[in-house]
């Protein structure tokens, strides 16, 4: 590929890529694939605010943090949180997003540029200030949507103060904030369905129902599975909501694995623990993205 | 379904779907006029009786928020400047020319974009203090200084551009670096827009890390601040429905403008998989 430009100076022109490159893979080598590296050895370490006094008082554990880790009842329950988040979550979000992907897709539909915008929007703004509005808007008392509900004759909901309705309550709200991301995917994968295919179906006679059923669901199969993918990694790192909404209760409903690091190694500074509960999270996450994939293929090679 | 009644069925759902997604936001902005307190009643009030810029004057003469933001628009705008010198420069190479270990290096590029920044957020946090760079607005930058996505979406980019506009320029005897500025730059401008708002956003509504590195309050990015404001002022809900506002209205306002080049960003993204 690389054509030989018969030049005297081609010679010297073996640094220059470099001059392009350096300065980003160094800045990457330092500040990332470093760290990442150190929080495998630092994993196998008792650092803690002892050792950040002093390194002396550093000691090599090897698998302990791993060990401790699981035997702690709240490592577990965070987990089972953040499984919950994910296994509800996820597929709400895809759901909602393709209910409106499709919706938007439609001939039918009008302004489509601004529809668009609007569902997009919660997307771009920061979890934080929009997850106080929804800890307002989920308020027993003052809150709008037990408004609603009991105008719509339902009891009242202790939404983030009970255990069973906090992470539900959770769950609404990331649905709200990130459907839209997902929404955009899916709408560029059935805008990418050749239309013929419909135009055959239909003078086949074929119904709505079923040209979703065996045309776009089919055609969408691998976007979907992007989308599930992207989501399902995104999920996992649920840290945000439950900081600013319940932060980790009622009875430590919403304490999720990352909240638990995030405790573990700056409310309590047991570094040594928290890198090792990162890299669990790492694994599992990396473990259900791998079988996601392994799944879609083995089904799709069925079919 | 007989068309005319399909239209509404559609146009309806859709706007029910924008009126909920939109509701949250709206009343986010409706409650910020509220006089304190007057939001907590039942039932909740849609808009304010005697709208007040009382929460909007107290957040910035008492809370400082005024601080708070020029700290996130000052971050954000060092990162974007500088991963976007680092991406362009990195991705341009990485699809241009040739070096000893090229494809091996975009390899470890791509199993980089697997690893959540969280790994490495601990020995991150330590390398930080030793450097002094906690509490600084060094510490929360140099993590955005350059990512391996950025610099993948560059390359794709720049893949398409011919190799015959690059040759030419390089028998002319045009240095390198001359080449990406003059030819090379100019022909990324849509990229350049997408990349600049994507980091642009993503380090103004960042949380963890600089939740993290900035203990500090007078470092503290908007949505730090506002996360411990919200500690403090569990019942000021007119407060902090301007905190809100003000975090979120300089993005969204950046977003709408930029829309196009930010979809096409995520879409371009988003192929990777």
């Amino acid at each position: 590929m690389n054509k030989p430009v018969a030049n005297k100076s081609a010679l010297n022109k073996h640094y220059v890529p470099w001059t392009f490159v350096g300065p980003a893979l160094l800045a990457l080598g330092v500040f990332f694939a470093l760290p990442v590296f150190a929080a495998l050895l630092l994993s196998f370490t008792d650092f803690d605010l002892y050792a950040l006094a002093d390194s002396k008082n550093l000691r090599v554990v090897w698998l302990d943090n791993y060990i401790e880790v699981l035997r702690t009842p709240l490592f577990w329950k965070a987990l089972l949180n953040t499984l919950y988040f994910v296994v509800v979550g996820v597929p709400l979000s895809i759901g909602v997003a393709l209910g409106a992907a499709l919706l938007l897709n439609s001939p039918l539909a009008r302004a489509k540029a601004f529809f668009r915008t609007a569902l997009f929007a919660p997307y771009v703004t920061a979890v934080v200030a929009v997850a106080l509005i929804f800890r307002y808007l989920f308020h027993t008392r003052y809150g709008l949507i037990n408004y609603g509900l009991e105008y719509l004759g339902f009891a009242p909901i202790d939404w983030l103060g009970d255990p069973h309705w906090s992470m539900p309550a959770i769950i609404l709200f990331a649905v709200w904030k990130n459907f839209g991301y997902n929404m955009i995917i899916l709408l560029a994968g059935l805008q990418s369905i050749p239309i013929e295919l419909y135009e055959a179906a239909r003078i086949d006679g074929a119904s709505g129902w079923r040209q979703f059923r065996h045309i776009t669901l089919p055609s969408l199969r691998p976007v979907l599975l992007l989308v599930a993918i992207i989501t399902v990694a995104g999920y996992f790192q649920l840290f945000a909501e439950p900081y600013v909404m319940t932060r980790g209760d009622p009875l430590q409903s919403t304490v999720s694995v990352l909240y638990y690091m995030f405790q573990q190694g700056f409310e309590w500074w047991n570094l040594g623990r928290a890198t090792a509960i990162a890299f669990l999270l790492f694994a599992l996450t990396f473990f259900v993205t791998r079988l996601l994939l392994w799944f879609a293929r083995r089904h799709g090679e069925e079919t | 379904m007989t068309q005319p009644f399909a239209r509404i069925a559609v146009n309806g759902a859709l706007a029910l779907v924008a009126l909920i997604v939109l509701f949250p936001l709206l009343w986010m902005a409706s409650v910020s006029f509220m006089q304190p307190g007057e939001a907590s009643t039942f039932p909740p009030p849609l808009l304010p009786a005697h709208a007040t810029l009382d929460n909007y004057r107290e957040l910035f003469e008492r809370a400082g928020m005024g601080r708070y933001l020029l700290n996130s628009l000052l971050i954000a705008s060092a990162i974007t400047l500088i991963s976007l010198a680092f991406n362009l420069s990195a991705g341009y190479a990485f699809a241009k020319l040739h070096f000893a270990g090229r494809e091996r290096l975009f390899q470890m590029l791509l199993a980089a974009l697997l690893i959540p920044a969280q790994v490495g957020m601990i020995p991150l946090f330590l390398m930080m203090k030793w450097l002094h760079l906690v509490n600084s607005y060094g510490g929360v930058i140099v993590p955005g200084l350059t990512t391996a996505f950025g610099i993948f979406l560059v390359r794709q980019y720049t893949r398409s551009i011919p190799d015959d506009l690059i040759e030419a320029a390089r028998l002319d005897g045009a240095g390198e670096w001359r080449i990406f500025t003059r030819i090379v730059l100019p022909l990324l401008k849509p990229i350049i827009a997408t990349l600049a708002i994507f980091s642009f956003l993503a380090s103004w509504n960042d949380f963890m890390w600089p939740l993290i590195v900035l203990s500090d309050q007078d470092w503290q990015t908007a949505p730090v601040a506002i996360a411990s404001l919200s500690r403090e002022h569990v019942q000021d809900n007119e407060l902090m429905m301007a905190g809100s506002v003000v975090t979120v209205l300089p993005v969204l306002a950046l977003f709408l403008m930029l829309q196009r080049h930010y979809i096409q960003g995520l879409l371009l993204g988003s192929v990777k998989g």
